[in-house]
Parts: structure tokens; C-alpha cells; sequence
């Protein structure tokens, strides 16, 4: 059901490494929990972000939840479309719904596989 | 009642005995008390020495007792931020309507379209007399109002210095020390100059940690000003602006929004809400539209049914405590829902004319009691500044034994600026409403003219 | 329905004070005016009466429907407080009028009726002292935990984190956040607090345990003596959120038990309105090691039996308030008090326990009752079954409303799914319990027969469901928006 070819973490983001650079975004699950959202608040472009920091946020209705980069790195794109639509995210979480571009700085560790995000999820 | 029918005695519980045995029998219970025991022995209550209770006639009666033992028939000059402006008779007979004030908080917005449709326009007449672009639902009063301004500021800069002209209310001045004292912040306070706001040295204090900036318009000693220039300075240098104003007096002054405040805050007591000892009052907050999110508390939005008609929900609450927790923007629960209907009821009797004939017969009548009390000898303003409806005097005696002499004779002549100023013994805060009359400042005059 | 901006006619007069015989330009510099009036209604008295009588009509209140409000005791607001709270003896007086004076001896009827109602209010809870200066219950947490804060620095402790169990209120992590702590949960078992989950997240580091008894669920805390005696053994303190004093006035004190900070809600247990949202009271109480933090100005009887506000106590946490807290909403309590009298108020708790336990009984066969054993004065449900063939919590709220009933408080707390949060109130009569009842089963049963019908209420009011993910998205907070 979830895409084989990314890496998840225990907080509900998925990311996709090609090369120097990974592309990050919430998972189906995470959205669906959170319901359509509202509103996304996403980092500032060149901003140095660490695996684990509070980058951002994603709001609904009737909740709201942190943003947490899986990996290291500096902030080279962010989607502007969610600031006008949202809802992309609960539409095509791994698709159009990407959230932040990000130039490694290191190999990401402590990544989940798919089969064990979909254990999480269970 | 049927004779031999036994009443439940209590007030407001209207079971019959009949009727609580009916209940007790569906439960499975003996007695009422069987619903209690899981509180053992040792738990019940040491003492409960509470008084029998009163009839209806008995509590008024001992209240209206205790309402005489208050002096209230006085001519009184105190303002201090809070002030007696008239009240419209309708403001208490809508606002004490059942459907309103026996409400809940609109969580279910279906069965409440009047509060929320009164939270929305509230929200949109205090943003159009202070110029700003969105107000939340009320915070508890303007000093609590000012705390969440701050926060605010450090949320959005993520910096930690706060700079706060001495000139905003001392009152308030404390609080948010008080309410600020765990969280690692550092208040930097600049002294006022004989009564007047230092632009120059709170223009200088700004440096790149400063979160916001906290000023008062008219100040606290009745002085008013112009901040556009010291804004766009802080602005500059990354740090919010915030402006606690007076809501009459915004009916003339410049506003907040056009000296581009970031977030302008107020006591909305003067409009509409009696002094009441003390409260219940209401905290205005406004801001600008890129602030929205920080913005604590209830706030009100316009959206459609599944029909296309348009109705008001509450919004943005995944901010709020009961969603964050922990994280929330405030843990503002209760707001002063009521005091902002009466405040919106009683901006809309008096309109935009209304309220600026309220603004200018109070500075009509303060200007008149500046110029009688000035005249008296060894009286002097404390500054020469503009001011709006309330001003300081410099008096050749202590102001606490001006208040002492005078109020014996009904008469208060305002608020001794010695309690919260030191080296300000001799100065007394006046203020003015539409209220006054020239007769009343000419006693006035009279009397302190007696004690010089 | 129109907003009341809609409805102005430019030129209309209102309620106006006579005309000035100046312009603002004679007391102010231009620059320092405003370019135009600010742009409110210009409408007339009956405008302004016809459009907020309207309003009106498009609310529930206790007043008009029943309130089964979980966690909030929306009983009914007894008359007569108003006309007290209305008296011009309180309504004229200016606060500051307290300070100009050695013994504020032109507000003596209202410092004795802060003196009274705080002695009440000890005696009722068995607390040592209180303040009457938070103007809500959130206030009052957040007033308990900077005391607890000063006690803890006081004494030299470092401690930084407060417990509050996974049914908590949101209010109470969000106070103790704004006091400087971290927050940790504790899980419940069988609902309430865990005496071991409890023991292994009493650190050194905690300072303080936010509960409260009967908790969220409407669960008398069977723990209770162990916990207080865990808790005060690693000098963490108690906190008690008094939301629920409804169950136990008369039956326990929670000084008695162990409690050292408590705070009260004026406008649930003590029955003053809630206004839409609002004003509130929240007073707290705290125990004698605690009487030296409480915020100042505190009232004093002197022995010749005059009033006076009290400032010096250098241990304060300050000002918590510009004043005395919201005295219009501690008078109604006050009167109430006196009104109800000792009896009264145990009759209260006991009928308020005697209806919940009715609503529970009769409701058990037809939505599973999680924790289904005696209950205090409120009960959760769980809509889990119905759930399942895709009728929710929310859709049976929503019917409810069409019945004229206010829902109970949903999905909260958060620790039982599609949770039905129900609280009656000792005032609401058999017959109102019974068409509760009544018409909660036949809704049920509709959700069976015809879910389409659940799902789209309600249908009878001014508005259908509103959508909320609009509201956020549209952000229309204002007619200029």
C-alpha cells in the first residue's frame, strides 16, 4: 500500500533519497489521522535543518501536529502550492503533497524500510 | 403541592421523594448514600460548618446590606484605565437575555449562531476602531491581554527581551512580571519622563534580541503620541509592535493599524461594562492578518452549512488547549464572552458618532479641570503634553491627604500616582467623563483651592 | 441572518450623548487624530434591539434546552444572583477606590463579601486560604502552578516537571507549561490514576501531580489515599482541578484528603452563567505551607472588624489579576452559597450523583458504558458500536441538537473512543432526564435503520452542519476579511 522505494520514520514522514538529496512529506496514515488539512507551515528556504528537529507544522480542524526532518541538511525547496492548497497533502501525500527539498548533509541513519513503517502502523 | 405529597425541601433540586426512589430503585440502590462509598470513612469531611440556607427574600436582603457599606454616591475623578463612562439601558436587557447568557461556548456552532455570530461581529467592529486586520473572542482583561501580546512576540521572533515603556499601566506592569517570572525572559523597563513616554530611549533599547516592544496610547498619565516612527524602527530590527490603547478615545486618535502596530491590545471595559469592583472586564486583542496564528484563545470565522447559508464557527482551534495541550498558544479556556457582547451592543447603540461625542465631552471636561486646578497655587500639570481625558497634577501637598480630606466630603478627586510611582507622592492622576459637569470640577476646584 | 453591519444606514442616530461643543482638533494635534471615524454600525435603539433579540433566538442555552455538558455543570442559573450581582452598591464601584485609603472604607460590603466568600470556600473544600483573583479555571491552574513553582524555589528545589494523567484536561498541561514546567502523562488503568504507573514517574524531579476526583471519566479515584502519600513523600505537590466539585460537596474536602492547591470554577459548580464562553471565576485555595505564595493584594479582617487589602507579603507570586478578580461573578457565588446553605449544597452533589447514575442505568443496554460501575456526577459513553456502521459520536450529537438537547461534551477525554461525555446536573427534573433518555434510544435506533438521517442533522435549526475545514481555509475572520 505505501510506497516501497522511501524511507519512513516513527513520526509519520516519508523520505525519497536520489543521490545528494532527499524530498520529504507526511504519509497517508499521518494524514489521514489529522483529517483535511488547513493549514501547513513549512521551514524557510536555506535553513539548516537536523534529523529529528521540529521543522514545521500541519494543521486541520481538529488537530495539529509537528513537522520532523528525517535527515540532515540545508533546506533548498519548499512546495508553495500547500500555502493556497493544502489539501494536496491529504490527496497525494507522496505526490503532489511533497513538502520540503533538502541537500544532504550526511547519509541518513535511522530510517525505517517500508515493512517496518507498515509494522508501526498496524 | 397534594397534602401528604413530601417536597425535597432544597432549592433548585425538584425531585419528590417518589421520584428519587423511582431513580434509586432503577439504579440498584439502596440510598443515595450508597452512591458514595467509594468515599470511606476516612475521607468524609472534619467539619462542614457552612450556614443553614436563606430564602431568595433573605440573601438579597443581607446583600443589599452589604451593597449600602460601599460609599458609591461620590463625584469621583478616577480613571487609571478604567473609566465611568454612561451605560445605554439595552445593553443589559439584550446582553441579559437567557439565549445569551446562559449559553455555552459555541462548540456546537449549529445551536450557537447567536454567540458566534456576535463573536464574529465583535471581532469585526474592535478591529475596525483600532485599524487591525483580526481580533480573537477576548482575552480576561487588558492586562492578560498585553501577557499574550508578549508571548506572542516570542513565539513569532523566537527571541527572549521584551521592552516596556514605564508609562503603560503600573497595574498591568506587574502583572506581566508576575505572569512572565518561569519563563526565562528578559523585561527591560524604560522610565517615564515627568509622565511623558521616552521615544528615544525605547527607540534605542531595540536590538536584535527584542521580541516586542510594549506602549500605551494615551499612557498611563494621560499623554498622547504618535509611535509610527518608533514601529517602523522596531520593525526594522525584527521585533513586534504591540499598542495598548483606550477604546473611546480610539474613536478620534490615530489608530494602532495606521501606525502600523503589530498588535494592539485594550481594556474594553469602557465600553459598556460597570466598574465592578474589579471585574468582570475584557481583554481587547487585535493583529495583523500574518499574526493570525499566533493569536490565543476563540476566534470566530464565516463559513457556509451544507445548504450554501452562511453561519460562524469557531476556527483555527487546533491552536488551543484542548487540542495542544502542552503545546498550545495559551491556556485560555473561559474568555469574557459576555462582556464582549455587551461591549459590541453598546458600540453599535452608540455608533461611530456616539462614541466620538463620548471621546470629546470626556476631553472637554478634563481639559476645563486641567486649566481650574493648574490656576490654583502651588498646582501645576505635570508635563505640558497633549492629553486626552485625563491628566497629572503636581500638587504642594501629599496627594494621599488631598484624597483623605476630600472624600470624606464626597468628593475623589483622582488616583495618587505615589502608589505606584515613587517620587510621585504629591501628583494626582485625574480623569474625566461625559459623566462630570462643570459644577462638579468647579467644587472640586473649591475644595482643593480650601486645602491649599 | 445579517451581520448587524449590514443593517447600518449611514446617518441614523443612536444612543448619543449630547453634542460637544468642540472638535477634537482644539485639544490634539492633527497628526495625531484619526483620518476618518472608525466605520461601526450607525443604526438606531430598536435596530440594535431587533437584531440582537434575533440573535438571540438563534441560541441554545440552559435557560431554553437541556445541557448534559460533561466536565462543564451547566446547571441552572438561579435568578436572583443576577439582581444581587446588579445592585449599584457593587456595579459603581471603582476598584482602585479599595487603595486610597488605610482600611478602604468606602468598599467595605465588598471586601466582606470577598473575606465571606473565601472563608466559605475554605470551609467547603478545607483549605487553609484562598484568592479570588483568577478570572477562570484555566487561570486558577496556572495560578496553582506558580505557586507551586514558588514553593519548590523557595525551598531551594530544583524540580521541573509536573504529572497530569492521560484523561486530563487540556487545560491543566497547558498551565503548568505557561508556569515553566514540562509535562509528562501518566496512562490510566480501569480509568483511573495507576498507583504504579504513578511510582514510576515520581522523580525527584516532580514537582507536582495535577488531578482531579471524581477525574474526566466521572470516576471516584480509589488511589487516592496512596497517591497523596506517594506524591508528598518525594515533596511533589497535589493539585486539585475543581471542575468537578459537583460530586463531593458535603461528602469530602479535598484539603481533608490531602490536597494542597486547588482551584474552583465559579461558573460550574457554584452556578453562575457561562455567558457564551465566558466571564468565568476560577478561585484558588491552597493549604498553610502554601499561604505565603498566594497573590497579593490578599483581604484581612482587622479586630475591630474593618477590611483592608493586605500587599505585604514578599513570598507572593504577585498580581495574578489589575484587581480582585472578577467580583461581579464571585458575588452571584457568594449569594448562591448563602442561598443553598450546608444542606443545600450536599443535596446538590447527592442529586447531582442520584441523576447520573439514572442516566447511566437506563443508558447501558443501548451505548457500551466503558468503566460501568457507579459513577459521580457524570459518565462517559462510547458510540464504538454504533462506530462501526459508520454512525460517530459527532452524529449523534448532531441529532441530539434537533431534539432540542444540547450534546453532552464529545471526544473528550481522548482515552475512551467516540466518547459521549454526560453530566445531567441535580436541577434538570425526571421528566427532562427521561426524554433524554428517551430520545437519545430512538436516535440510536435510527442510526440502525436509517444512518443517512443521523448522519445529516441537524435539520431544524437556523443552520445545517457548517464546515469548519472552510472556515480555516477561508480565514474570513472579520466582514472585512
Amino acid at each position: 500500500m505505501i510506497p516501497r522505494d522511501l524511507f519512513y520514520t516513527k513520526t509519520h514522514e516519508w523520505a525519497q533519497i536520489e543521490g545528494p538529496e532527499a524530498t520529504l512529506g507526511i504519509t497517508h496514515f499521518a494524514q489521514e489521522q489529522l483529517g483535511d488539512l488547513s493549514y501547513v507551515e513549512l521551514p524557510e528556504p536555506g535553513r539548516t535543518v537536523a534529523a529529528g528537529e521540529e521543522i514545521g507544522s500541519v494543521e486541520s480542524v481538529k488537530a495539529a501536529s509537528e513537522l520532523y526532518s528525517p535527515v540532515s541538511g540545508e533546506v533548498i525547496a519548499v512546495n508553495e502550492e500547500l500555502e493556497s492548497a493544502p489539501e494536496k497533502v491529504n490527496q497525494d501525500p507522496y505526490g503532489e503533497g511533497w513538502m520540503v527539498r533538502v541537500k544532504l548533509f550526511e547519509e541518513p541513519r535511522g530510517l525505517l524500510s517500508p515493512d517496518e513503517y507498515e509494522r508501526i502502523t498496524a | 403541592m397534594a397534602p401528604g405529597q413530601k417536597q425535597n425541601p432544597m432549592p433548585y433540586v425538584p425531585h419528590t421523594e417518589k421520584q428519587t426512589q423511582k431513580m434509586l430503585e432503577r439504579i440498584g440502590a439502596g440510598s443515595v448514600k450508597d452512591l458514595f462509598a467509594d468515599i470511606g470513612p476516612a475521607m468524609r469531611p472534619k467539619s462542614f460548618n457552612i450556614p443553614a440556607g436563606l430564602s431568595e427574600m433573605e440573601v438579597l436582603s443581607h446583600m443589599e446590606g452589604l451593597a449600602a457599606k460601599n460609599k458609591v454616591d461620590v463625584v469621583s475623578f478616577l480613571g487609571a484605565g478604567f473609566y465611568d463612562h454612561y451605560i445605554p439601558a439595552a445593553v443589559d436587557a439584550l446582553s441579559g437575555r437567557g439565549e445569551f447568557c446562559t449559553a455555552y461556548t459555541p462548540y456546537q456552532p449549529e445551536a450557537s449562531q447567536g454567540t458566534l455570530q456576535a463573536v464574529f461581529e465583535y471581532q469585526t467592529a474592535v478591529c475596525r476602531l483600532f485599524g487591525m486586520d483580526c481580533a480573537n473572542a477576548s482575552s480576561y482583561d487588558g492586562g492578560s491581554a498585553i501577557f499574550e501580546a508578549m508571548m506572542m512576540a516570542v513565539r513569532k521572533t523566537k527571541r527572549k527581551k521584551l521592552i516596556i515603556s514605564e508609562a503603560v499601566n503600573p497595574i498591568y506592569r506587574i502583572m506581566v512580571g508576575s505572569y512572565t517570572s518561569n519563563l526565562g525572559l528578559e523585561l527591560t523597563t524604560i522610565p517615564h519622563q515627568s509622565g511623558q513616554t521616552d521615544l528615544g530611549r525605547l527607540r534605542d533599547a531595540v536590538d536584535e534580541n527584542t521580541a516586542g516592544l510594549v506602549v500605551q496610547n494615551p499612557n498611563f498619565f494621560g499623554c498622547v503620541n504618535d509611535f509610527t516612527d518608533l514601529f517602523a524602527h522596531a520593525r526594522a530590527n525584527g521585533a513586534l509592535n504591540i499598542l495598548s490603547v483606550y477604546p473611546v478615545m480610539q474613536s478620534v486618535l490615530k489608530t494602532p493599524g495606521a501606525m502600523r502596530a503589530d498588535i494592539a491590545v485594550a481594556e474594553g471595559q469602557s465600553l459598556g461594562l460597570p466598574l465592578s469592583f474589579g471585574g468582570p472586564y475584557l481583554g481587547i486583542m487585535t493583529c495583523t492578518k500574518d499574526l493570525v496564528r499566533q493569536l490565543p484563545g476563540r476566534i470566530a470565522g464565516k463559513t457556509t452549512d451544507t445548504r450554501g447559508r452562511t453561519g460562524y464557527v469557531l476556527t483555527l482551534q487546533a491552536r488551543e488547549q484542548h487540542i495542544r495541550r502542552q503545546k498550545a498558544t495559551s491556556n485560555i479556556c473561559s474568555n469574557q464572552a459576555l462582556c464582549a457582547l455587551k461591549s459590541l451592543i453598546h458600540l453599535c447603540l452608540l455608533g461611530p458618532e456616539g462614541l466620538k461625542r463620548t471621546a470629546l465631552l470626556s476631553m472637554e471636561r478634563a481639559h476645563f479641570a486641567a486649566e481650574r486646578l493648574s490656576a490654583l497655587p502651588g498646582v501645576s500639570l505635570l508635563n505640558q503634553a497633549v492629553f486626552g481625558n485625563e491628566f497629572a497634577l503636581r500638587l504642594p501637598l501629599s496627594a494621599y491627604e488631598v484624597i483623605d480630606k476630600l472624600t470624606e466630603r464626597g468628593f475623589v478627586p483622582g488616583f495618587p500616582l505615589g502608589r505606584y510611582f515613587t517620587g510621585l507622592e504629591n501628583h494626582l492622576l485625574v480623569a474625566c467623563t461625559e459623566k462630570h459637569s462643570k459644577e462638579d470640577i468647579g467644587i472640586l476646584a473649591e475644595m482643593l483651592g480650601g486645602l491649599l | 441572518m445579517n451581520t448587524v453591519f449590514a443593517k447600518s444606514v449611514p446617518g441614523r442616530k443612536g444612543v448619543w450623548p449630547r453634542e460637544p461643543q468642540k472638535t477634537a482638533s482644539d485639544f490634539l494635534p492633527k497628526e495625531l487624530l484619526r483620518d476618518a471615524g472608525p466605520r461601526l454600525p450607525e443604526l438606531g435603539e430598536l435596530d440594535v434591539v431587533r437584531h440582537f433579540t434575533r440573535l438571540s433566538n438563534r441560541n441554545f442555552g440552559v435557560d431554553g434546552n437541556f445541557y448534559p455538558l460533561g466536565s462543564c455543570t451547566m446547571k441552572y442559573n438561579p435568578k436572583f444572583m443576577e439582581e444581587a450581582a446588579a445592585l449599584p452598591g457593587f456595579t459603581r464601584l471603582h476598584p482602585l477606590t479599595a487603595q486610597l485609603k488605610g482600611a478602604g472604607h468606602f468598599t467595605q460590603g465588598a471586601l466582606e463579601v470577598m473575606f465571606e466568600l473565601e472563608r466559605l470556600l475554605c470551609e467547603i473544600t478545607g483549605m487553609a486560604g484562598y484568592t479570588l483573583h483568577p478570572m477562570a479555571g484555566a487561570h486558577g491552574e496556572l495560578t496553582g502552578a506558580m505557586i507551586i513553582a514558588a514553593y519548590h524555589k523557595d525551598k531551594g528545589n530544583k524540580k521541573t516537571k509536573i504529572l497530569c494523567p492521560d484523561s486530563a484536561h487540556g487545560t491543566n498541561p497547558a498551565s503548568a507549561a505557561i508556569a515553566g514546567f514540562e509535562v509528562a502523562s501518566l496512562p490510566s488503568r480501569d480509568g483511573i490514576i495507576d498507583p504504579g504507573a504513578l511510582k514510576n514517574a515520581l522523580d525527584e524531579n516532580v514537582a507536582a501531580l495535577m488531578m482531579t476526583c471524581p477525574n474526566t471519566l466521572g470516576l471516584f479515584e480509589r488511589n487516592l489515599p496512596e497517591i497523596v502519600a506517594m506524591a508528598h513523600d518525594v515533596d511533589a505537590l497535589i493539585y486539585y482541578d475543581g471542575a468537578n466539585l459537583n460530586a463531593i460537596m458535603g461528602w469530602m474536602r479535598v484539603g481533608d484528603v490531602g490536597f494542597d492547591v486547588v482551584h474552583l470554577n465559579l461558573h460550574k459548580t457554584f452556578g453562575t452563567p457561562h455567558g457564551g464562553g465566558g466571564p468565568g471565576s476560577g478561585p484558588v485555595g491552597v493549604c498553610e505551607r502554601l499561604l505565603d505564595f498566594l497573590p497579593i493584594s490578599r483581604v484581612v479582617k482587622l479586630e475591630d472588624g474593618r477590611f483592608f487589602l493586605d500587599y505585604d507579603h514578599p513570598k507572593s507570586i504577585g498580581y495574578m489579576a489589575p484587581f480582585y478578580g472578577n467580583f461581579g461573578v464571585a458575588l452571584k457565588a457568594y449569594a448562591y452559597i448563602l442561598r443553598l446553605g450546608r444542606e443545600g449544597l450536599i443535596r446538590a452533589s447527592e442529586n447531582a450523583v442520584l441523576a447520573a447514575n439514572y442516566l447511566r442505568k437506563r443508558l447501558e443496554e443501548h451505548l457500551e458504558i466503558p468503566f460501568n460501575r457507579t459513577c459521580m456526577h457524570e459518565f462517559t459513553a462510547s458510540a464504538v458500536r454504533q462506530a462501526e456502521n459508520g454512525v460517530r459520536a459527532y452524529d449523534i450529537a448532531k441529532a441530539l441538537l434537533d431534539k432540542g438537547c444540547h450534546a453532552p461534551t464529545i471526544y473528550f477525554p481522548q482515552i475512551v473512543k467516540e466518547c459521549l461525555m454526560i453530566e445531567p446536573t441535580e436541577p434538570e427534573s425526571l421528566a427532562v432526564l427521561d426524554k433524554f433518555v428517551d430520545d437519545l434510544i430512538e436516535i440510536l435506533h435510527t442510526a440502525e435503520t436509517d444512518p443517512e438521517k443521523v448522519k445529516s442533522a441537524p435539520v431544524s435549526l437556523p443552520v445545517t452542519r457548517l464546515d469548519e475545514t472552510k472556515a480555516a481555509r477561508d480565514m474570513k475572520l472579520t466582514e472585512d476579511l
